[in-house]
């Protein structure tokens, strides 16, 4: 049996966790390749549309990754970007999908182990609760070590 | 603005069931600045009903439009084709916006309500929004410091405040200011307390006849008077 390889979105802000990711790259730290990164001014611009519509494309999680709490280059961004998580976690449930699927993380940008560590969390995660009810039958993302 | 709220998915989807091909009708103004029924709410809900859909393994088509008004005949008329091409509209307009679509499209296509329209209110901070009129027909703010003891007493008192107020909290709900302590600290500040002294008589809330209708003066229906013709000759 074909074991699943969970599809993940991360949402990232380009001053911590997408630099974290970036420092994991250079720390050559080893993490699931199941996570597809889209870089984001601040967290604060994610929309409650796009998380939806991620799932609705057959992402089986989707992540938000911010600044730590009180260190927003934008003062607040991080903070909105939680209390929009919720709200999509809070219809995600309305229509039976587990809101686990999608999480809000914070890190810094000296945080590479950190990000490493939550893609792995959540690639965990969603092999867990298994594909998403909404998982096109598309070809699955590109899974291949290297 | 007029404020409401999303009614709950279940109850939504149990409206559109008979219905295959659903147009979610946004509306852009009031509803969209409460982030209930506008155009990126109507995008939500497009989302969240195909997920829904999708997951019970029901195939239904679900398309959005947002007008800037469902209550101006004008904004619904420009889409009103377009609306005819579905089995039913969900409307996300308040519930002026629903009932007066339903109006323009002259009975002829079922309008679902997909809000409860909810008060008259204000925006009290991003995302919070309070009841600051009941539309009584009769505004009595001069004598009240701007503080409406109809809305913001929970028992619309005209003379308060009651025994029940405790540390300026309502006794009905005690998270809930009480109005008329509102109303004594603003006029206090104001240096018209004195107002206060004066006994209010009930409220006439046979002001408004309802449903209301009001007719602006320059909107009048025209009568044209037909001129006697004179006779100048028998002068």
């Amino acid at each position: 049996m074909e074991t699943f390889e969970p599809k993940i979105l991360a949402f990232c802000c380009q001053f911590c966790a997408y630099s974290a990711a970036d420092l994991a790259g250079s720390m050559r730290l080893q993490y699931p390749p199941n996570v597809r990164i889209v870089r984001l001014l601040c967290t604060g611009k994610v929309d409650p549309l796009h998380l939806l519509k991620a799932f609705q494309e057959g992402w089986d999680g989707v992540f938000v990754a911010g600044c730590l709490e009180g260190e927003c280059h934008f003062m607040q961004g991080n903070l909105h970007a939680k209390q929009w998580v919720n709200y999509v976690k809070k219809l995600l449930t309305e229509i039976k999908i587990e809101p686990e699927r999608l999480e809000m993380f914070n890190m810094s940008a000296a945080m590479g182990t950190k990000f490493a560590d939550t893609v792995r969390e959540m690639t965990e995660r969603i092999k867990k609760l298994g594909p998403s009810p909404l998982r096109k039958l598309e070809p699955q993302i590109h899974t291949d070590k290297h | 603005m007029i404020v409401a709220k999303r009614k709950p998915i279940d109850e939504i989807k149990e409206m559109l069931k008979p219905y295959n091909k659903i147009l979610v009708l946004g509306c852009g103004s009031c509803v969209a600045v409460c982030m209930a029924g506008g155009e990126k709410e109507a995008g939500l809900l497009q989302t969240e009903l195909q997920m829904a859909f999708q997951m019970a393994g029901e195939t239904k088509q679900i398309d959005t439009i947002t007008i800037l008004r469902q209550c101006d005949r004008e904004y619904i008329e420009e889409v009103k084709d377009k609306l005819l091409q579905y089995d039913a509209i969900l409307s996300i307009a308040c519930g002026v916006g629903v009932q007066f679509t339903a109006e323009v499209m002259e009975g002829g296509k079922v309008l679902l309500p997909g809000l409860n329209t909810t008060f008259m209110g204000a925006t009290i901070s991003p995302g919070t929004w309070m009841e600051r009129c009941l539309g009584c027909g009769d505004c009595i703010l001069d004598e009240t410091g701007g503080v409406c003891p109809i809305t913001m007493c929970s028992k619309s008192l005209m003379n308060g405040p009651c025994g029940g107020h405790e540390k300026g909290k309502c006794e009905v709900e005690r998270t809930r200011d009480c109005g008329w302590v509102l109303i004594y600290k603003r006029l206090e500040k104001l240096g018209k307390l004195d107002l206060l002294k004066e006994i209010k008589l009930p409220k006439n809330y046979g002001v408004v006849k309802r449903p209301a209708t009001i007719i602006h003066e320059a909107y009048q229906p025209v009568v044209i008077e037909k001129e006697e013709k004179k006779d100048s000759k028998t002068s």
